[in-house]
This record gives structure tokens, C-alpha cells and sequence, in this order.
């Protein structure tokens, strides 16, 4: 379904001529998403997952790598293939308070879409408003509300709503439940695998929960730095994780239990800045595993096996000998 | 095409309906507004400044006056039944020339303010939107007209351009949209960053679409704002022309001209001058009190 | 909730039936209803619940930061060594809240000043601190400096006496939590509290911070409030869990029973919707329903409206019932279905 290779987005920062940096939000990302399937991209901040969505709908400029969405390769785009893209794919945001035009009725919001690519008007069109809200579990009492009326899980339905108006194959869930109560994520959660199964979506869904991605997701891709560190079945990934960092991120996230597992010291230090990347390996300047002389000289091989793919130096005889 | 509009409204449900969130919100700003004291007293002096304008000559009782009509017999007297607010040196009716000067005010702070508006606003949003090399172009513009102090400008346009009250609006027209490009362009800059405004983008929403549909709808909250506080400025602005000579001409009934030949009959015949400026003050008070009431509405961060 | 304090040694602080109100546009917002509960000294408690519960509003009623009017108190005491934090005065009110409370934020960014730095902020507020005592023992600003190098160390800061010239915006948002923590510890206060302190935080990162308190609280012998909406941060650094729902407590509870005998409806539908991020998850329950308006709050148990187990006695305002030493809960139904989850 979405195919991306070896992209790269770098965005440049600072003035011109000397103080002129370039910060290197994604760096050589490749995942293939398969039709229908719930993609998990986990990270914490300065990661790039968010950019990787982002880079998907062109939101952001690539810098570099393909971009291929149900075998079309929308790498660069002409106002006819935009078109093709946006009826492809959709996205949804993280904080449905800003998502929704203020001065919009939500029917004037989840319309803009059917607007821009449909010649649906007028009482059709709204009927189909009304139906994408029943869609998502919403009366049509709402159309003519506009978004400061309505609670936080009730607008990301209605996001989701829009988003889904012109049947796209995939989605783009950047942090779709992060700004939401526990109550309403579940909600939300749950109406989302629902729509999942009903429509056949293909989602991409960006998170730094990692309950929510394990909840949710059938594979995953654990980000650090611009780069894909881990990645293989949910499960796997979680049961069995094998970089460094999946296994201190894992570690890091406290149980909703009487007792925590013995979890060890967390992970000291901080995420480096993407614009002053460590040498070698990206996680070496925090990663307890780390070996002298080659983690912070040699970038790691990517190793890909049964298990999935994995980008760390502890891993490299086991990829020789298996690949 | 006729019918199928007409099936379609016959579809849509009545307009009270289709506008309650509207009309709540219209509500809410309304009750919003009553409770502020000041600026229901802004709104009120407003109304009242409107109405004079509008019925202005009607109520006069020597409409004459205004037109340059001479009673030496009656020059300078003071304030009494048949004139109110006395009379002038020549003696015409101060009452009447006061009252009909609102219209002439008010047609002076809606050029003013409408021509700066119309052309700051665009440019603010040009500027805002399009960035680079175009932002930095009219920005440094905007910055030269702002550095000079607005009314020197203005007066240097005039004594260019010849007194008048037209060249007087052009003239201050022409110092008071650097403001709106300013605020425009601020506000573009953060709208441009919000998510519904990437949200439209993600859809396919053009670039055209986006300025006119996301972010001049948001604009307009600081727009009205400002304009209201600059319709009492610009009234200031073209007194101040009128007073130094450059604007109005008597005996055109203008309130700053008035008080400029009035300022040589004080402090014995002190109604002269006193009654246009009282007017002056209320009128720009009532303005600016009306302008922060609307913000108080207007903008949420203002609001509890 | 209502009934006799928990345990018999006396609380550092104790919150008794507070009742507090908002004025706004469209009536009287009733924020907190009658909410009690002690903390003991060296204790460290969670308030947990959704937006909207009061968690927060409890929080700053107790530091005294509530700006009155839209807030009113309309009954209640708040009592921190026996002193009644309502009535105490703005003076005095200073000066425990430099001293003997002290509170650390969600975002340490808005409550650090941009244009100064670290030092100059951490020693005025160590400078502060000393007007409340004896002028003999006030620290002189060599001392408050000295003060704020061990601090900063206190916390784990690398290089404290170099961050002592660097600006808020030169820390990572971890080390600014840092640097607030040790400015909200540097009076050695009794008690801490902690306003949603990781929720802006990636989650290695709010690891290091829990681990901080959870270091802090041993060594200073503090008492910590911790507000939060993270079932997971209050298991990993609370002895004990308040659970909140519309201004109210439902549910008091050790953190061993809370999480292994939820009783209160709300708590258990509260349970039943975090994925659990060490489990394979089947399905996730929720809670049917959006929060009351306070406003007009519902009569009775105000869960009642969302409740799977409500009954006509639910419009009746429920009874506190000690389930367990530890262990009280504000519902008709608490007996029924109380047990461990899944």
C-alpha cells in the first residue's frame, strides 16, 4: 500500500552563510506498509516519526528516497497526481482542538474535502456529511455546531470523519489520541479498530505510547534519531526486544499495576539534538551496551532476519552468518 | 440548474436551525458585551454619533449655518435657548455646525480606515503568506512608512498635495495602512502554522482557498478591532488637519477646522471652541471604548 | 468524601470536605464537592482522574493559587501541620509556600523566567526563602549560591556549577524539570507537589524524573502529592491513590488495592481502558459517556449517568464504605463486582 524507501527529509535551519545548519529529521527510512495493515511508528521526541507521516502527504518537502502510495510513486508530485494522493491518503492530527477551523460548522469542516474533489453539493452533499458522521458515531444534531461546542473525543471523531470522506486506502494517525482522556482514547481506540475492519484501511499510526501502539498495531518500527533502530511483529518487538534503546523504552514505561517489575536504572542522559548527531551509531551516547572504539566510529549494519530488522552493532555476527 | 436548487433548499432544514451555533455564539458575545459597562457606553456614544450623522440635517435649527450663511448681528453669543452652544463670529449656530460636522467626521474615519484597511490587508496577507523575498520587500516598506511619525507624514502629503479635506483623507489614508500590514501579517504568520490550516493542505485545499476559507475568517476578529479604535484615531488624525489648517476649509463645518479659528476667540468666547472639541473627545472615547469592548469579545485570550 | 482520617498518626496534611466554586458566564461551575483526605508525613499520594475532575484545582487550592474571585471556597478546611491553609492570611500563606510546600509543574518552561539564568533564579529563590527566618540565620547570597550548586547536584544535574550561567532555553525540557525540582526542594520543604511533573516529557526521560522524586522523597523525608492522569506513573512512585471523578472522591485506596481490588465503578472502568503496554491487549472496555456539566451536576453519585451498575438508590448521594484498612470508596455498589480485574 505505502512504500517508502530510503527516505530522507532534512530541513535547512538558521540564517544563511555560516550559522546555516541542517537538521536531519528523517535519514534514510524504508518501510513498506502492506494493504490493510496497522503500521505502529513509536519514538520519542526529535525522532522524525511525526515528519515520516508528514513526508508521506507532502505536508513536508522530501529531501531524498521514493515515495510509492498503491504502486504509483508519488516521490514528486504535479497538481494531477496531488490530486490522486489526497483521494489516496488522509491524515489525522494529534490535537483535535486546533485541527478544526474555529469559525467553521462542522459541517463547513467535514465538507472541505467533498468540496475540493467531488462535485457533491447542496443537500447531497450534506446528507453524505451526515452519514460520515453516523459513520464515526456522531449525530447529525451536529453538523451545524462548530467545534468549540464540542468535547475533545467528539471533535477527533469528527477529524476522522473528514478524513475518511473521500474513501482513502490509507491514514495517517499522527498521535490521534495523546491530547484525549484515558476514558475517550479508549473510545476512540476501539471505534478505530473498528473502522479498521469495516473499511479496510491501511494506517499508518504515529505514537510515543506504546500501550496504544501494541493495543492497536501489528507491526512496528521503534525510531531514534531519523533512523529506524528496530522493527518486526508487534509481539515480537515486545516481547523480545533486541536494540538497546527498544529495550530501555520498554523499560521506561511504568505498568498500571500494584507492583513494577524490577526494571533496573533508567536510561541516563539526554536525545541528542538532530542537527549535532552523534558519530557511529545514533544511540551510543546514552546506550549501556555500547562498545569503545567502533558504536562511536561505525554506523551500524542494518540487520534484517526472521525476526525482523534491527540496527545495532551487537547484532552484526548474527546477520553475517544468517545473510 | 433552478430546480435543483430549489430542491435543494427544500431539503435543507429551516434557517434557525442550520444557524443556531451562530446564533448561540452571536448570543454569547452579545451577553459577553452587555455586562461590560465601558463598552456598552462606547457602543451607546457610537449609536448616537451614527444617528446624529444620519438625521443630522433634519434636526438642525438653522441648517444655513452650515453652508456659510452670515448674521454679524448675532456673532459670539453665548450659549442660550436658541443657541444651544451659542454662536460663532460670524454668527452662525455652533449647535448646527457641531452636529453637522458628525457627517463629515464620520465620512472621514470610514475613508480613512476603509482605505488603509483595503490596502493594508492584502499586503499583510501577501506578505505573511507567501514569505521569502515578497514578506521582506513589504515589510521593509511598511517599516519606512512606520518610522516617520504619521501625522508629520500626513501634513507633508497635504502641503504636497494642497489643503482639502479629500487631499486630507488621501493624506491619511496613505500614513495609516502600515499598521494593518503589521497585524495581518503577524496574525498569517501564526494561522499559517496551525493544524487545520496544514489539515486543508493535506485535503488539497489551494493556496487561494486556504487565505480566503482558514485564515482571513481569523483574521477578522483583530481587524475589526483595530479598525474600530482607528475610526477614533483617523477622527483625531483629520482634526488635527483641519486645526493646522491643512484639512477642511471654512466654512465647511468640520469640527478641528472650527476649533482652529475658535482658539483665537478664548478664553472670553470659550463655547466656540469648547462645544466641537467636546465632541471631538467623546466621539474618539466612544470609539476606542467600543474598539476594547470588541476585543474583550472578540479575542478569547482576553475572555475569563 | 466524608469519615474519620485513615491512619492514627497525625497527617502533615488534611484535606477536610473542601467545597470550592467557579463563577462563570453561565453559572456557578461546582468544581470540588466535598473532598477529603489526609496525607501523612513521608507519604506519597496520586490523584488521579480525567480532565475536569478537580485534580488540578485541588492541587492549587492547597499551594493557596487560586485567584478569587472566578474561584470561591464554599466550605471546608485545609489543614498542613495544623494550620488551616483557607484562613492563614497571604503573609504566612507566602511563607509556607516557600518553605514547607512546594510545587512543580507540568510544563517547567512557563514557570521559568527566559531572560534570566538558572543561578540568578535559583539563588533569589533561596534568597526568598530566608525571610522567613531569624535574620541570623539568613543565608548571604554567597551562601544561597553555594546552596544552589549543591542543589542542582541534589538533582543529578551534570556540570551544576556551569548550568548555574546558562538560560532556560539552553536545557533539554528533562533538565528544566530538573532545575524546577531543585528550586521547589531547595527550602526543604515537607511536602511536594507535583502537577502532572513527566507529562511533557518523553517517556526515558519522565523514567530518570519518577526515579528522582522516588530518590528525593527518601532523602529530604518529603511528602508527596502527585496529580496525574497516568495510571502508570502513580503505581511506579505513589503509596497510596485518590481517584477523582467530577469534583469528587470516589475512591481511596493503597496502591496494591487500587489496582488489585478496584471497587468504585469509575476506577475499574478507569483500569479497563489503559492498554496495558506489558500484555497483549484483546479489547479495551472504556467508560460509556462524556463527564457531567458541573454546572448542574447530576443529584446522588455524579457517575451515576455512565454507571453499568446504577440503580434508583444512585440518585442518593452514595456512602463512604471502608473496604479495607487503606481502602474507602463513595458508591451504592461497592460490594458488589469488587474484586480484582481481569
Amino acid at each position: 500500500m505505502l512504500s517508502i524507501e530510503d527516505l530522507k527529509v532534512h530541513f535547512e535551519i538558521g540564517k544563511r552563510g555560516r550559522d546555516r545548519k541542517v537538521l536531519k529529521a528523517v535519514d534514510g527510512v524504508t518501510l513498506t506498509l502492506k494493504k490493510g495493515e496497522a503500521y505502529g511508528l513509536v519514538g520519542e521526541s526529535g525522532s522524525g516519526k511525526s515528519t515520516i507521516g508528514k513526508a508521506a502527504l507532502h505536508l513536508v518537502p522530501i529531501t531524498g528516497g521514493r515515495l510509492v502510495i498503491d504502486h504509483e510513486d508519488l516521490t514528486r508530485i504535479d497538481q494531477r497526481s496531488e490530486k490522486k494522493l489526497r483521494r489516496k491518503a488522509q491524515m489525522v492530527f494529534q490535537d483535535p482542538h486546533s485541527a478544526l477551523n474555529p469559525r467553521m460548522t462542522i459541517l463547513r469542516s467535514v465538507s472541505e474535502p467533498l468540496v475540493l474533489h467531488t462535485p457533491l453539493r447542496g443537500a447531497a452533499l450534506q446528507a453524505r456529511v451526515a452519514e460520515l458522521l453516523e459513520t464515526v458515531g456522531l449525530s447529525s444534531q451536529f453538523l451545524y455546531r462548530y467545534p468549540h461546542e464540542l468535547s475533545g473525543g467528539q471533535k477527533q471523531r469528527v477529524c476522522i470523519a473528514r478524513a475518511i470522506a473521500l474513501n482513502p486506502d490509507l491514514l495517517v494517525l499522527d498521535e490521534p489520541t495523546s491530547a484525549l482522556d484515558v476514558s475517550v482514547q479508549s473510545q476512540i481506540l476501539e471505534f478505530l479498530k473498528a473502522l479498521q475492519a469495516e473499511l479496510g484501511l491501511t494506517y499508518l499510526f504515529i505514537s510515543h505510547n506504546l500501550a496504544v501502539v501494541r493495543y492497536l498495531c501489528r507491526r512496528v518500527a521503534v525510531m531514534y534519531l531519523g533512523v529506524i533502530v528496530e522493527e518486526g511483529e508487534t509481539e515480537a518487538v515486545f516481547n523480545n526486544p533486541r536494540h538497546p534503546y527498544t529495550q530501555a523504552l520498554l523499560k521506561a514505561v511504568p505498568y498500571p499495576q500494584a507492583v513494577q517489575p524490577d526494571k533496573g536504572p533508567p536510561l541516563g542522559g539526554d536525545i541528542p539534538s538532530p542537527v549535532d548527531l552523534p558519530p557511529g551509531c545514533r544511540f551510543q551516547t546514552r546506550c549501556p551496551a555500547r562498545v569503545e572504539g567502533l558504536c562511536d566510529k561505525v554506523a551500524p549494519p542494518e540487520i534484517q532476519d526472521a525476526g525482523g530488522l534491527v540496527r545495532c552493532h551487537l547484532f552484526a555476527e548474527a546477520g553475517r552468518a544468517s545473510g | 440548474m433552478a430546480e435543483s436548487i430549489r430542491s435543494d433548499t427544500a431539503a435543507l432544514p429551516g434557517f434557525a436551525e442550520r444557524h443556531a451555533g451562530t446564533i448561540r455564539m452571536a448570543r454569547l458575545y452579545v451577553r459577553t458585551f452587555a455586562r461590560n459597562g465601558s463598552a456598552m457606553l462606547g457602543l451607546a456614544v457610537v449609536v448616537l454619533f451614527l444617528v446624529t450623522a444620519a438625521i443630522g440635517p433634519w434636526i438642525v435649527p438653522f441648517p444655513e449655518d452650515a453652508t456659510g450663511a452670515i448674521h454679524l448681528d448675532q456673532k459670539l453669543q453665548p450659549p442660550d435657548a436658541t443657541h444651544w452652544f451659542g454662536t460663532d463670529e460670524v454668527g452662525n449656530d455652533v449647535f448646527t455646525r457641531v452636529v453637522l460636522g458628525t457627517r463629515v467626521t464620520l465620512q472621514i474615519a470610514c475613508i480613512v480606515t476603509g482605505v488603509a484597511m483595503l490596502i493594508g490587508v492584502p499586503l499583510g496577507m501577501i506578505a505573511g503568506f507567501v514569505g521569502g523575498r515578497v514578506q521582506e520587500v513589504i515589510m521593509r516598506i511598511t517599516d519606512v512608512f512606520l518610522s516617520v511619525p504619521g501625522l508629520i507624514l500626513a501634513i507633508a502629503i497635504v502641503g504636497a498635495l494642497g489643503p482639502g479635506i479629500v487631499n486630507a483623507m488621501l493624506a491619511l489614508s496613505l500614513v495609516w495602512w502600515p499598521g494593518y500590514v503589521r497585524l495581518v501579517q503577524a496574525k498569517t504568520l501564526s494561522l499559517k502554522n496551525e493544524i487545520y490550516v496544514q489539515a486543508a493542505r493535506s485535503m488539497g485545499a489551494s493556496k487561494l482557498r486556504i487565505v480566503f476559507v482558514h485564515i482571513l475568517p481569523n483574521c477578522t476578529s483583530p481587524i475589526i478591532v483595530k479598525a474600530s479604535m482607528d475610526m477614533g484615531m483617523a477622527i483625531l488624525g483629520a482634526a488635527s488637519l483641519g486645526f493646522l489648517g491643512l484639512g477642511a476649509q471654512p466654512p465647511f463645518p468640520e469640527w478641528g477646522a472650527m476649533i482652529s479659528i475658535a482658539r483665537t476667540y478664548l478664553p472670553d468666547w470659550w463655547w466656540y471652541s469648547f462645544f466641537p472639541g467636546v465632541a471631538i473627545s467623546i466621539t474618539v472615547l466612544g470609539f476606542n471604548l467600543l474598539g476594547d469592548g470588541l476585543r474583550d469579545i472578540l479575542d478569547p485570550k482576553h475572555r475569563e | 468524601m466524608n469519615g474519620p482520617p485513615m491512619n492514627s498518626v497525625d497527617p502533615l496534611l488534611s484535606v477536610r470536605d473542601f467545597r470550592l466554586e467557579f463563577d462563570t458566564f453561565d453559572g456557578v461551575y461546582q468544581a470540588i464537592d466535598g473532598v477529603s483526605f489526609d496525607v501523612a508525613p513521608g507519604e506519597s499520594i496520586g490523584i488521579v482522574g480525567e480532565t475536569g475532575c478537580g485534580k488540578s484545582v485541588t492541587a492549587r487550592s492547597i499551594m493557596g493559587l487560586l485567584p478569587s474571585p472566578p474561584a470561591r471556597v464554599r466550605g471546608g478546611q485545609i489543614l498542613f501541620d495544623g494550620e488551616d491553609m483557607l484562613t492563614v492570611g497571604e503573609e504566612r500563606l507566602r511563607q509556607i509556600r516557600g518553605n514547607d510546600i512546594a510545587m512543580i509543574f507540568q510544563d517547567p518552561m512557563t514557570y521559568l523566567n527566559p531572560v534570566f539564568t538558572i543561578g540568578t533564579q535559583l539563588v533569589d529563590v533561596i534568597l526568598a526563602q530566608q525571610r522567613a527566618k531569624p535574620r541570623a540565620e539568613r543565608m548571604t547570597r554567597r551562601d544561597a549560591r553555594d546552596h544552589a550548586v549543591e542543589m542542582l547536584r541534589k538533582v543529578n544535574l551534570p556540570n551544576p556549577e556551569r548550568q548555574l550561567e546558562n538560560y532556560p532555553y539552553q536545557l533539554s525540557g528533562g533538565m528544566r524539570q530538573r532545575v524546577l525540582i531543585a528550586m521547589a526542594l531547595s527550602g526543604r520543604p515537607k511536602l511536594l507537589i507535583a502537577d502532572e511533573p513527566t507529562t511533557a516529557l518523553d517517556v526515558t526521560i519522565q523514567a530518570q524524573i519518577l526515579d528522582l522524586i522516588d530518590e528525593l522523597r527518601a532523602d529530604f523525608g518529603l511528602s508527596v502529592v502527585m496529580i496525574t492522569h497516568d495510571l502508570g506513573v502513580v503505581a511506579s512512585v505513589c503509596d497510596r491513590v485518590v481517584v477523582m471523578y467530577a469534583g469528587q472522591i470516589v475512591e481511596d485506596a493503597s496502591v496494591a488495592r487500587l489496582f488489585d481490588h478496584p471497587a468504585h465503578p469509575y476506577t475499574r472502568g478507569l483500569l479497563a481502558s489503559v492498554p496495558h503496554p506489558g500484555r497483549p491487549a484483546t479489547s479495551l472496555s472504556g467508560i460509556p459517556g462524556s463527564l457531567p456539566n458541573l454546572l448542574d451536576p447530576p443529584s446522588g453519585c455524579r457517575f451515576h449517568g455512565r454507571c453499568a451498575l446504577a440503580g434508583d438508590d444512585c440518585l442518593q448521594p452514595p456512602p463512604n464504605t471502608v473496604l479495607a484498612e487503606r481502602h474507602k470508596v463513595a458508591c451504592w455498589r461497592a460490594m458488589e463486582g469488587a474484586g480484582a480485574v481481569d
